[in-house]
């Protein structure tokens, strides 16, 4: 059903588009440990494209290669068409490549505001002289980038918190300010690294919401890693499926089901 | 009025004009220490370092003269031209901004990730090598720097106070410039770090480096920045410290009474290194004047260790400083 060049349509009616990112071949060694063994898959323009296996498979790693934060020792990363050379993650992030953490990375500091106005930096081009001056260019930069932020932050309903020191938030907000920040730099892809992990079933029905709400009204293409396989199944439209850094299956999420190694590896009986 | 409080009322205000110097050192220890972590022990030096620099220029040094004159022989010493202050304070700034990118270039680069003390300890290399540069590069004797700031007895105070009490003021001009610039550069400080690009990235590194990184910001880029401007925090001072008590190396000293303001202020807090070096300036001055005389006088010497002790029992985090919480 895949068309190598052209996309394809899911089964709600969207449409998929071309190759953004290709992963060939990719190794990732931490000394002895092989984190990733020569995995390729790629994501394509408009997909929620998940990635899914057991504790330690190399999800984690693998997204990191995709941001920057690691690089792999052997493979290549292609993205919109042209080879990518090794990167720092700051440089991969102008690139438009955003991420959240599983973690949660964010200014505790500093309000939810300020935190998702640092997705903007990039958008920011006026020089020192002139914001100093608060002049024209810089003044004019700043007004769209808070609207661009105000958008995004209605769209995700945060306003309430808008002012709000983030290091008070509960953790269920701090993950949804965190994809804020990220979509504010309006991402050509938009890594989520378990974007629901430790949250209730309330919380993740949210976040599945607004998930599939960016795809949909923005039209970004998201890759994201996930533990829970229902919420990976509803939101996804491809998947690959990753055990002990070896790539074990990759498909639609009905053709991941049905696939023996992947119930053996993963699934197991839990699902059938 | 009674004399005492009088005298009082003018050693507070010398104190706390004495205070403002304190808390511009103390300032530029506190911007490098919250934007990375590493507590700066060069920034006196690096006070020291632009104020020579400054002078060098102004006069027309010529750098590195002896050196130069060691190995070809000559007696070259000045190019034989001076240089307006306000250009050869730009060109100062130049050089600290050179500076702070060598030293993020060639040292700490080299030492992300590692322990604060393994950092401090570079710092503490890095003012000895900077104090031998500077007497390389200027020579070591004392000079006197003179950018045009206004010295002497302020009249106007003088008489007014002494129209109001009988008794004049004794203010230095100096340090009321002191104060106005103090102000001045506070005001700079927080409006670029919260109204500018520049400052929200470096607000966003201090607070979390991976988060920094997903956004695009370039760490290296930015710790160069925080270097150039404790930098050029370290040439106000330079300036108002040189001008008041002459270009000596003794001056690379004064960064060790920003350690009881930063102590008393916290180490994160630009406000509380203001007020930190207010505390110090007043308290030493007052103490000096009420007990003084009964302990036999200089006490200045120990007064802000003291009181820094006292505070690192009670309130180890300072006034302003973030209380850590160990969560177990």
């Amino acid at each position: 059903m895949l068309d190598a060049s052209e996309g394809y349509t899911t089964a709600d009616g969207r449409k998929i588009g071309g190759v953004v990112m290709e992963m060939k071949n990719i190794t990732l060694r931490f000394g002895g440990v092989v984190a990733i063994k020569d995995i390729s898959f790629d994501i394509r323009e408009g997909e929620i494209r998940a990635i899914i296996g057991p504790n330690g498979a190399g999800k984690s790693s693998m997204l990191n290669v995709i941001s920057g934060f690691y690089v792999p020792q052997e493979g290549e990363v292609w993205f919109h068409g042209s080879r990518r050379p090794a990167m720092r993650p700051y440089e991969v992030a102008r690139q438009g490549i955003a991420r959240t953490f599983q973690n949660i990375a964010l200014f505790e500091g500093m309000s939810v505001l300020d935190n998702v106005m640092t997705g903007r930096l990039n958008y920011m081009k006026a020089g020192l002289l002139s914001q100093a001056l608060w002049r024209g260019k810089a003044e004019r930069e700043e007004t769209e980038n808070r609207e661009a932020v105000e958008k995004i932050i209605d769209f995700l309903e945060i306003q309430h918190i808008r002012k709000t020191p983030v290091a008070r938030l509960p953790y269920g907000l701090k993950k949804r300010v965190e994809l804020a920040r990220a979509l504010a730099a309006e991402p050509k892809l938009l890594l989520l690294d378990e974007p629901m992990a430790g949250m209730n079933v309330e919380e993740k029905e949210d976040m599945s919401r607004f998930i599939l709400d960016v795809n949909d009204e923005f039209g970004t293409t998201i890759a994201l890693i996930e533990h829970d396989m229902g919420v990976v199944m509803d939101l996804s439209d491809r998947v690959v499926v990753m055990d002990y850094g070896k790539k074990i299956g990759d498909g639609t999420p009905d053709e991941v089901r049905n696939n023996q190694e992947v119930i053996d590896a993963y699934l197991g009986v839990a699902h059938d | 009025m009674s004399d005492q409080l009088i005298f009082a009322i003018e050693v507070i205000l010398n104190g706390l004009m004495a205070g403002v110097l304190y808390a511009l050192v103390a300032l530029g220890f506190v911007l490098i220490y919250k934007a990375s972590g590493i507590f700066n022990y060069a920034q006196g030096v690096m006070a020291l370092f632009a104020a020579m620099t400054l002078v060098g220029i102004m006069n027309g040094q010529v750098p590195f003269a002896h050196l130069i004159n060691a190995i070809f022989g000559g007696h070259i010493t000045h190019f034989g031209w001076n240089i307006p202050a306000l250009l050869a304070i730009i060109l100062t700034m130049g050089v600290m901004v050179l500076l702070a990118w060598a030293v993020q270039q060639f040292v700490m680069r080299h030492l992300v990730g590692q322990e604060p003390i393994i950092l401090f300890m570079a710092t503490i290399g890095l003012a000895y090598f900077l104090e031998g540069v500077a007497d390389l590069m200027w020579g070591s004797e004392i000079k006197t720097l003179d950018v045009g700031l206004p010295q002497g007895l302020n009249v106007w105070i003088d008489d007014t106070t002494y129209g109001i009490f009988g008794y004049g003021f004794f203010i230095d001009n100096l340090d009321i410039v002191a104060t106005v610039i103090a102000a001045l550069l506070v005001a700079a400080l927080v409006a670029f770090s919260q109204y500018t690009k520049q400052g929200r990235a470096m607000r966003a590194v201090a607070d979390d480096h991976q988060a920094a990184l997903s956004v695009g910001i370039s760490l290296n880029f930015i710790w160069v920045l925080v270097w150039s401007v404790a930098g050029f925090v370290a040439l106000v001072a330079g300036i108002m410290w040189g001008t008041k008590s002459g270009v000596q190396f003794s001056l690379s000293l004064i960064a060790l009474k920003a350690l009881p303001v930063l102590m008393l202020g916290g180490f994160t807090s630009i406000p509380g290194a203001i007020v930190g070096g207010l505390i110090i300036g007043v308290g030493e001055k007052l103490f000096e004047f009420a007990i003084g005389p009964m302990v036999g006088g200089a006490t200045e010497n120990w007064f802000a260790y003291v009181l820094a002790l006292i505070f690192l029992v009670f309130r180890p985090q300072g006034l302003f400083g973030e209380k850590i919480i160990e969560r177990v």
